[in-house]
């Protein structure tokens, strides 16, 4: 069995790649937005596992480019079914991605089961909790928000409040929701020191 | 004579329209049961059956014996019926709507000679012109040359005169049972452990899948009867996310059904069969080196849907499909995923549509039209701009209890606070102005 230290750390610079074979968390109004966007990002098999009197729904139509196709969408009639749902999907290696979107805190013993499954599926796993109700066994957990933006765009502002092998970090970004690719928006800021002079 | 024709002479008759199709099931049921008479039955016509019983006779105790235990069966089973036994199926054709009986051997020429002519499966209007040429009966046939009568009446009338003669040969031509999946076993001792039922379904399941790859199919649903000591039963059954005979495969999928059963006194027999299957083309090896991934792929996914399947339903696992409607509910259609494949979506960009959606949810405390400000989920908003309004109106062919307010007009509000809503208010109803909902999150 390989550890952890030794698998490589998240490649590249991209923000937001998701280490594979963890189970990662967001929280916030635009979880769903960042759900998708690394549904887009993914290739293969994806399982969206949602409480079945849940009323938020995706919509078929609107979600990114070749998603719909690899998805497949579970209604669990309770939180029991839905965890072990998640346990079995992330254990699936043809799987690519799980969302799942359960209603209570995740405990310890479960979430920790929720990794070793993914490490042994070698899946990826996001849970889109409710406000502070992640686990401590969660890989990252992101704070994802709209933001308000100029006309006819869609920003999105993206935190990284919990990371076990990387840095923290906010990022303020322009997603059109079709492609895998996203912009990232600078932020607007005071500058605390003077402008260099020209030259 | 015409139905009216019928009821005026007697007002009192009960008449039922027939049932062709019902009749011909019957038949067939009755085809299946008469094979405890010999090797081979076969329908014959939609009314008669033909078994060949050459050699039968004596376990039944002669012919004669034969014929009295096939019609007292049949008449406990509430059927009239006559039956016959002759050196050809002609023969015994003509004598079983003659009253019934046994023809011995050799006496073929005395017992069908003075039968009239159609007697032999001869059309109604080639029957006519015999009895109009004299030939009333078929020993009348035997003596008038043979090649002038085949030039008048076609080769067909001699040739049916040769079955019942016995100078042609004519088999039964039994059709082959539809092939039935199942199979069983019966223990000496009965069981009770886990390991060991298993261990039995194991041995079923190849035998099963054996039968089952004989006749290029597939599984989808499997039932496993246990048979306890005390004559009861436990059933487990499992469905298969798509076609599969794989014994390994299903195996893995009865084990948490086969330990929840309570075994009792113990386990001695076992009864495994395939209650649905399809059509599965025999596949291509896999090299286990090489590893056909995306076939790998596919059945450990297969797999995976049938494990949810049977905890939590098939209907639970969904898939999207495309579906032509601007209603935005009735844009896609959700389907199990085990019984239909993927299908893409139009790339439709424009015009916009929320990536959640839900049921409508009114607003409160709105003001403005379009709102500028509002609360929902108990939160305020503002209004920074909005878009719209994009007016769907219901379909008027569906009767939808949710549409029937009326047109909408859908608007696309950038909030101050982030999200991206989508509104609509339906201008028509009789509220007025204040009724505005929300049903959706734009990305």
């Amino acid at each position: 069995m390989r550890i952890l230290r030794e698998r490589s750390p998240v490649v590249g610079d991209d923000p937001f790649q998701l280490l594979k074979g963890r189970v990662h968390e967001a929280q916030g109004r635009g979880r769903v937005a960042f759900a998708l966007l690394q549904a887009a990002r993914s290739t293969g098999p994806i399982f969206w596992i949602v409480r079945t009197h849940d009323r938020d729904r995706p919509m078929p139509c609107a979600l990114p480019d070749g998603v719909v196709e690899r998805l497949h969408f579970v209604e669990a009639r309770n939180e029991t079914d839905l965890l072990w749902t998640v346990e079995e999907c992330l254990r699936a290696a043809p799987v690519a991605l799980v969302i799942a979107a359960p209603e209570k805190t995740i405990s310890l013993t479960a979430g920790r089961r929720l990794q070793l499954a993914a490490e042994a599926g070698g899946t990826t796993g996001l849970m889109l909790i409710q406000e502070g109700r992640g686990s401590n066994a969660a890989e990252t957990r992101w704070s994802c928000n709209p933001l308000p933006g100029p006309q006819d765009s869609t920003r999105h502002r993206w935190c990284n409040n919990k990371n076990k092998k990387g840095t923290l970090g906010t990022h303020d970004v322009s997603w059109n929701g079709a492609t895998a690719a996203v912009h990232l928006v600078t932020q607007a800021g005071e500058r605390h020191q003077p402008e260099k002079p020209p030259g | 004579m015409p139905l009216a024709d019928a009821r005026a002479i007697c007002p009192v008759l009960s008449t039922r329209p027939a049932d062709p199709v019902g009749e011909g099931r019957a038949l067939e049921a009755l085809r299946r049961w008469a094979s405890r008479y010999g090797p081979h039955a076969a329908k014959d016509g939609p009314d008669g059956l033909i078994v060949d019983v050459s050699g039968v006779a004596h376990l039944f105790g002669g012919e004669t014996d034969l014929l009295e235990d096939i019609s007292a069966r049949l008449e406990r089973a509430g059927l009239a019926s006559n039956s016959a036994i002759a050196e050809t199926r002609g023969a015994a054709w003509a004598l079983a709507r003659r009253g019934g009986g046994v023809i011995p051997e050799g006496g073929l020429l005395a017992s069908l000679g003075p039968m009239p002519v159609n007697a032999l499966r001869i059309g109604p209007e080639v029957a006519e012109g015999l009895t109009r040429l004299g030939l009333h009966r078929i020993v009348d046939l035997t003596s008038v040359p043979r090649a002038p009568l085949a030039r008048r009446f076609g080769a067909d009338i001699l040739r049916r005169l040769d079955q019942a003669l016995g100078a042609q040969a004519e088999p039964v031509a039994a059709e082959p049972d539809p092939p039935q999946f199942g199979v069983r076993m019966t223990l000496p001792e009965p069981i009770g452990l886990t390991a060991d039922v298993m261990g039995i379904l194991d041995r079923l399941l190849v035998r099963l899948c054996d039968k089952l790859a004989s006749a290029q199919m597939g599984a989808r649903a499997v039932r496993l009867e246990l048979r306890r000591v005390d004559r009861s039963a436990a059933v487990v059954e499992v469905g298969l996310a798509r076609a599969m005979r794989d014994p390994v495969r299903i195996s893995a999928l009865f084990r948490k059904g086969v330990d929840e059963v309570d075994a009792g006194f113990g386990i001695d027999g076992m009864r495994l069969g395939a209650s649905v299957t399809e059509p599965l083309a025999p596949e291509q090896l896999k090299d286990v080196q090489i590893g056909n991934g995306k076939a790998r792929q596919e059945d450990e996914l297969a797999d995976l849907i049938s494990r949810i399947g049977n905890r939590l339903g098939f209907e639970a696992v969904q898939r999207f499909l495309p579906a032509n409607s601007r209603i935005p509910e009735r844009g896609f259609l959700t389907v199990p995923a085990a019984y239909a494949a993927p299908e893409p979506f139009p790339s439709r960009r424009r015009p916009r549509r929320p990536i959640t959606i839900f049921p409508p949810e009114p607003l409160t405390g709105v003001s403005g039209n379009p709102p500028s400000r509002f609360s929902w989920r108990r939160m305020g908003f503002t209004t920074l701009c909005a878009h719209g309004p994009e007016r769907i109106t219901p379909e008027w062919w569906f009767d939808d209890p949710a549409w029937r307010s009326g047109v909408r007009d859908y608007w696309r509000v950038e909030t101050g606070e982030g999200p991206r809503l989508w509104l609509f208010r339906t201008p028509q109803a009789a509220s007025g102005f204040g009724d505005w909902y929300v049903q959706g999150v734009f990305l």
